[in-house]
């Protein structure tokens, strides 16, 4: 286990400079943002002069852009992320109770998709070239190129509006008083249209990876020892190809994570699904900067947490990972 | 010290297809191997020595052509690899899989062609993993392969090679991509195993002197043709073919360097 | 030659037979709809098929979808080709610097690089554009923001094997500057495995720029796709037309990039075989 802990270590000191580059990046923006902030202030209300020097006094915008920095980076250190005007509510109470629920459609996208894509993949891969192989991955092709929030309107035009079996927005009936499993059910039937709008394009990534991986496992030579061995050929498609056909994906889990969190902002948009995604769109409407960039900070946050976990998974699918580390010691 | 026919080649070739095009890789093999035979094929590459092995073991690539017959008396029916022969291959670097232990790797094969459970077909991979002279073999048989030697690792090849019982071993290159300390412990253990039980050996290399000292017979590939073939002191000693005397000289000198 | 081994593949000749009627649609537009495609021209909610002045119907304000669709395309493909070029300039000349300076100049790059790759991509669009306002202009930016970073590490990975190579050395035997020997000898070698990601860095920022004006936040004063599906939104019931049709030329546009990338792909790897 220790190799694990050497490897996780690593990534953990590595992140730091990233987090890092990107809170500076947002300040930034943030900068970029402020000046307007004030003059939207005092468009809207009509403020004089001297209550726009008060405001920017008032705000801090009048310290050297070093201090400023300073004081954004203490501020962030304590978890405070500023005030929400769009909201009227401190940001990071408003992240707080978002981010479940993006997590609840990411999680169960990302497994319907890997777990979907992964096992049509092994479908395709088991023969290179064959008939299924070709429809599978040309039908993965084609879904590919849908975009998510497009498809997700088709999907809620056909399964809602025209058939009536799904709701079309929000993540439970509002007001409808349901408890325990009949709640749970509940959150369920509204995840089925966001998830599986954006599980569609990501299963058809996996299968494309699952595929050619497995292409290219089959030419390794511990292939041919595995046939030489008169394996079951379920076995050696199975354990010998798709086992190492794995790896690959795995590392694509991690890879897409930004993406899919990227794609959950339109997805919940389409569906009126109240996530980090929609709150960010509301952040955009209500020109609520503050509360878009601590969104940012907060996806890259989950982007770094959800890869040190790939990484873990990654580390536990292959014995070869961190060995040179362990052998270092 | 060879016993009843086990396999009979006559007239066999083969051919590969690639890119709309024929390749011819083996042509007009004739080879008689008795049971507990040991029999070495000699070659460059390109020599059509290692399409031999395949081809016995049935295991050419799809869409080569096979022509000639290949007769299975000692076995009464056709060799499933694995089980009636063994094969070990040259480079045991990239011939085990990664991902899975050894342990896995030589109890599948037990599992596969002995009717034996999980449990009992890892107990059997500590006993042949044992058998292969390997250091503990009840810890080894929970490792990867990167955790061994390149020497270590080609004893689990032929650990799993000999797994399944089988009649015929084909020994594909298997000493070529080992450093020369090593190589003779391998042809060592090779040699043991085959007195042990019973086994017949294709010794498929481009090393003559290596082979001369473990087989009975020789056999000389050239561009997917058999040269020549002979009793191995025979084949050294009088070469019959100029070819056969020109790789034993080419050895020599490179000896003598 | 290698252009007529890219048509034979199948992909190749279907992507490239795409393209080539969309790269027609979005130079044609302006002549066959002279004018705003954003002006009304007709009553509102025009069914497609019903009139023959508009085979696919009008919208909510009576504009014609056909001459949305088409000067869509042009939005579309200037965007996707604007951005990727931006993107693969930008991510090259990081990746060269990168790879052939080493040390801290490549550690700082390479975590600068982490970081845009960390963000996710769309987010990071949507915050710049909201910060600086909505334009043709800014919409290349945000997009090209994360999108330089695959290039950046396939230039670096390829440079950092093209300088161990004799040419590399004796370039830097005669005393060339390395910042010459960087864009002359260095670039140019490592510049197809780089072009090779053209494709999808297209196909992807076509597909942000959508979501953008999805999200309203295109260019408010050209017509895009996006915002069409978006205003389609608020009538799917009554007029779902009104978002499927830019939503299938939004489709069939990624798909023919794809297609196209899997031919250039396929042709490469044939002329390695024949070679």
């Amino acid at each position: 286990m220790s190799r694990t802990w050497l490897l996780l270590r690593r990534r953990l000191i590595g992140s730091v400079p990233v987090i890092l580059i990107v809170v500076v990046g947002t300040f930034f923006l943030l900068e970029a943002a402020g000046g307007d902030a004030v003059d939207a202030y005092a468009g809207e209300v009509g403020a004089d002069a001297g209550l726009i020097e008060q405001l920017r006094q008032q705000w801090g915008l009048n310290e050297s852009p070093l201090t400023r920095l300073a004081t954004y980076l203490w501020a962030l250190l304590h978890l405070d992320l500023g005030w929400s005007v769009a909201f009227s509510r401190p940001i990071s109470g408003l992240l707080m109770e978002r981010l479940p629920n993006t997590l609840l459609l990411m999680g169960t996208s990302t497994a319907l998709s890997f777990g979907l894509g992964s096992l049509l993949g092994v479908v395709a891969g088991a023969r290179p070239g064959s008939a299924r192989d070709r429809v599978l991955s040309m039908g993965a092709l084609v879904l590919y190129a849908v975009p998510g929030f497009w498809l997700g309107l088709v999907l809620a035009l056909f399964f809602s509006v025209q058939l009536g079996w799904l709701p079309l927005a929000g993540i439970e009936t509002i007001a409808s008083g349901l408890t325990g499993w009949a709640r749970a059910a509940d959150i369920a039937r509204h995840l089925v249209l966001p998830a599986s709008a954006l599980a569609l394009i990501y299963l058809a990534l996996y299968l494309r990876v699952m595929r050619s991986g497995m292409a290219e496992v089959w030419r390794m030579d511990f292939i041919r020892t595995a046939r030489a061995k008169g394996l079951a050929r379920r076995r050696i498609v199975l354990r010998h190809v798709a086992r190492n056909a794995l790896l690959p994906v795995v590392t694509m889990l991690g890879v897409q994570s930004a993406q899919m969190l990227g794609g959950s902002v339109v997805i919940e948009s389409v569906f009126g699904y109240p996530g980090l995604g929609l709150l960010a769109e509301s952040a955009v409407r209500g020109r609520d900067t503050p509360l878009l960039l601590g969104i940012v900070l907060l996806s890259v946050v989950t982007v770094i947490v959800v890869n040190l976990v790939v990484d873990i998974v990654y580390a536990l699918l292959d014995p070869r990972v961190g060995a040179e580390a362990e052998g270092a010691r | 010290m060879s016993g009843p026919l086990l396999l009979s080649v006559r007239g066999l070739g083969v051919r590969y297809r690639a890119e709309g095009q024929s390749v011819e890789a083996l042509t007009g093999i004739d080879l008689d191997l008795h049971a507990r035979e040991r029999i070495a094929i000699i070659g460059e590459s390109g020599s059509g020595k290692s399409t031999f092995g395949l081809a016995l073991a049935g295991l050419l690539p799809r869409g080569s052509e096979v022509s000639g017959s290949i007769a299975w008396p000692g076995l009464g029916a056709a060799p499933k690899p694995g089980k009636d022969i063994g094969i070990v291959f040259q480079d045991p670097g990239s011939s085990l899989n990664p991902v899975l232990t050894v342990g896995e790797q030589v109890a599948e094969v037990c599992r596969t062609h002995l009717g034996m459970g999980w449990r009992r077909s890892y107990a059997r991979a500590v006993e042949l993993l044992d058998r292969v002279r390997l250091p503990s073999p009840e810890g080894i048989v929970r490792a990867y392969p990167h955790q061994l030697s390149g020497g270590q690792r080609q004893r689990v090849a032929i650990a799993m090679a000999i797994a399944g019982r089988p009649r015929l071993l084909i020994a594909d290159e298997a000493t070529s991509a080992i450093d020369t300390v090593v190589q003779a412990e391998i042809v060592g253990l090779i040699r043991e195993l085959c007195s042990a039980d019973a086994l017949a050996l294709l010794f498929i290399t481009h090393d003559i002197a290596l082979a001369s000292g473990l087989v009975d017979r020789i056999a000389v590939f050239r561009a997917a043709r058999m040269v020549e073939i002979g009793p191995a002191e025979e084949v050294v000693s009088a070469p019959s073919s100029p070819y056969t005397a020109a790789l034993i000289d080419a050895h020599l000198g490179l000896d003598a360097a | 030659m290698s252009v007529l081994r890219f048509l034979r593949t199948p992909e190749g000749a279907v992507g490239g037979f795409l393209l080539a009627a969309l790269a027609f649609v979005a130079l044609s537009a302006p002549v066959l709809f002279p004018g705003d495609p954003l002006a009304i021209v007709g009553p509102a909610y025009l069914h497609p098929f019903a009139n023959p002045a508009f085979p696919l119907g009008t919208d909510s304000l009576g504009r014609n979808v056909l001459a949305g669709v088409m000067h869509g395309a042009r939005t579309s493909l200037v965007i996707g080709l604007a951005a990727a070029f931006a993107a693969i300039v930008v991510g090259s000349a990081v990746g060269t610097l990168a790879g052939l300076f080493g040390g801290v100049v490549d550690e700082v790059l390479m975590r600068i690089t982490e970081a845009f790759q960390t963000v996710p991509a769309f987010l990071l669009a949507l915050a710049f554009v909201s910060v600086v306002g909505p334009s043709m202009g800014t919409v290349v930016v945000a997009i090209a923001l994360s999108a330089w970073t695959a290039p950046a590490r396939v230039a670096r990975a390829e440079v950092l094997s093209i300088r161990q190579r004799d040419y590399v050395a004796a370039a830097r035997a005669v005393g060339m500057h390395p910042l010459a020997i960087a864009f002359r000898e260095v670039l140019p070698n490592a510049l197809p495995p780089v072009l090779s990601l053209a494709s999808v860095i297209v196909a992807s920022a076509i597909l942000i720029e959508a979501a953008l004006s999805f999200l309203g936040l295109g260019d408010p004063n050209v017509a895009t796709w996006g915002t069409m599906i978006s205003e389609g939104r608020n009538v799917l019931r009554s007029a779902a037309y009104l978002s499927i049709a830019p939503g299938i030329a939004l489709m069939v546009t990624v798909l023919a990039i794809y297609f196209a990338g899997e031919g250039a792909v396929e042709a490469a790897s044939a002329r390695r075989i024949a070679s």
